[in-house]
């Protein structure tokens, strides 16, 4: 069985490293990746997010996390967001003189 | 040239002459002495907000607050009568910290019919009553009624609660002036999806605060997080709010946004673009919101966002999207405190409504990362004292007010607490 359902085939290259419960850890694999790695994922999720999104829309949001290849896409789609940053507009993953900064959520909704 | 009028006196500063236009010493921000004030001086006698009543729904429900300043740690719960109460987190036995998990600095929340004490297994209800001691023959005429938790002043003003150490410190809505009452109403309660953080930082408590008083440094500190052009743009254009307020020891700071949605879609980044959501929240309204009247006080059609500052360290953030923010800023030492944010929506309706969000949280970390690393360059540098005053632009206004406030507590508190001479001597 694939990580993410089969419309979504595409994006089964980018599925065992990116779907990642919680924010700090999703921020944690951005940091720990390469640029290229980052604008492979991000080149191939870009044109999908619209697509995504209706996809996942066809389903009541609650019930998500209990399907694991639509759970697993919707952690994608976060994923994405959250390293989106790295490729429009800082060029590398991290966020420019944020050496000693660390801001961590505490606090997430169960979706 | 100016693209928002201004009062009548030239500047914002100017219209309140209070304020003054000097550079400004920021001994305050660097001094041991002075933070050591500031404890009993300004945390040990102003209304602090500690949460919000959504955390805390049910009776049972509570949650601690660690408060180093002032210092104390306090246990805020809701009672059997729905009221919620505040208590200082201590036992009435042997003084040992009440409620904690695993690690006695670190707070929690849970619910409970009653609380125990971990050390001798003292109990007091939900309305700190001691209800029981363990071997209470074994004491010397014990009355239990004298044992109960200490309590501490706590009002709930909008769903936000708040604690006061001072026994004679005015009411919470009186305190929080006009500038609370013009918020009164906004939907709050309706927007119970939170997003938390927590980052330890090195620097005083107010240097953060100025950090989020002002947007001067937004064209320049976050230019990149623009598209190049727009960035460019911006730079040249500078920043200039709509309108500021200074009420009392508390500011706000009125801005435009023309980012949610923008006038044209060439000037977000393309994920925004796909997402409709960014910055300033997702462009789309989840609910229909009549805004209160101290919420975009210029009435400008370009308004995207408030800031509130209530004096000393709690800050309210109204999006025009439709969606809040808090700051808080909780000193631990003069150069060093703990930063608190949380992130208020709409309970999402789907998969779509819900990435949006994703989308405005990963934007505030973006921008509050580049925001916390200035200010350790800041305090360090500082506190060299090679340069002592510095001169601030009037759309550093807010900044102002709230140095001249931490000094004149702290200068009220000494004239308070001034030994009296003795003249019998
Ligand atoms: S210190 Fe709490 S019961 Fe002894
Ligand atoms: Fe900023």
């Amino acid at each position: 069985m694939t990580m993410l359902p089969d419309a979504f085939s595409d994006l089964e290259p980018f599925a065992a490293k990116w779907c990642i419960e919680g924010q700090d850890a999703r921020y944690a694999e951005r940091l720990a990746s390469t640029m290229p790695e980052l604008q492979a994922f991000y080149d191939a999720t870009l044109p999908r997010l619209a697509d995504i999104m209706s996809y996942l829309d066809g389903f009541d949001l609650a019930s998500i996390p209990s399907e694991p290849q639509n759970h697993n896409l919707l952690l994608l789609a976060y994923s994405f967001v959250q390293m989106s940053f790295s490729v429009e507009a800082w060029g590398q993953p991290r966020v420019p003189d944020s050496g000693a900064a660390e801001i961590l959520a505490v606090y997430e909704p169960a979706i | 040239m100016a693209k928002f009028p201004k009062p009548a006196e030239g500047s914002w500063t100017e219209h309140y002459p209070q304020i003054g236009t000097k550079p400004v010493n920021y001994e305050d921000s660097i001094s041991p002495e002075f933070y050591e004030l500031e404890r009993t001086a300004i945390f040990g006698r102003t209304w602090l907000n500690v949460g919000r009543v959504e955390q805390i729904p049910r009776t049972g429900n509570y949650f601690t607050k660690e408060l180093d300043a002032v210092p104390t740690s306090v246990v805020v719960v809701r009672d059997k009568s729905g009221e919620v109460r505040a208590f200082h987190n201590i036992c009435r036995h042997r003084g040992n910290k009440l409620v904690w998990d695993d690690y006695p600095r670190e707070e929690t929340s849970g619910t409970c019919r009653q609380f125990t004490c971990k050390y001798h297994g003292w109990r007091y209800d939900l309305e700190g009553a001691l209800t029981f001691v363990q071997q209470e023959s074994e004491f010397f005429d014990l009355d239990k009624n004298a044992y109960g938790l200490v309590p501490v002043r706590c009002e709930v003003w909008e769903g936000f609660i708040f604690v006061n150490m001072d026994p004679d410190a005015e009411p919470l809505e009186g305190y929080l002036g006009e500038l609370g009452a013009g918020l009164k109403g906004y939907p709050f309660g309706e927007m119970t999806q939170r997003y938390s953080y927590r980052a330890e930082v090195g620097s005083n408590w107010k240097l953060f605060v100025d950090a989020f008083m002002e947007f001067y440094h937004a064209p320049v500190l976050h230019g990149r997080q623009a598209v190049a052009e727009e960035s460019e743009k911006l730079a040249k254009y500078g920043y200039e709010a709509l309108a500021y307020e200074i009420d009392g020891p508390h500011a706000l700071v009125s801005s435009w946004g023309g980012m949610s949605p923008p006038k044209d879609l060439d000037m977000v980044k393309p994920s925004e673009r796909v997402l409709r959501s960014g910055l300033f929240g997702p462009w789309d309204k989840t609910i229909d919101i009549d805004l209160p009247p101290g919420v975009n006080p210029s009435k400008m059609p370009q308004w995207g966002e408030d800031s509130f500052l209530f004096f000393p360290n709690f800050m309210i953030l109204i999006w025009e999207p439709g969606w809040y923010l808090t700051y808080h800023y909780w000193p631990t030492a003069y150069n060093r405190h703990v930063f608190e944010a949380s992130l208020y929506f709409t309970p999402p309706r789907n998969a779509t409504e819900r990435i949006r969000q994703e989308m405005a949280r990963v934007s505030f970390k973006e921008y509050g990362l580049q925001d916390g690393n200035t200010l350790e360059a800041t305090q360090t540098m500082i506190e060299t004292r090679v340069v002592t005053e510095f001169p601030l632009c009037d759309q550093e206004i807010a900044l102002r007010h709230l140095h001249n406030t931490a000094r004149q507590y702290v200068a009220d508190h000494q004239a308070s607490t001034e030994t009296p001479v003795d003249i019998r001597a």
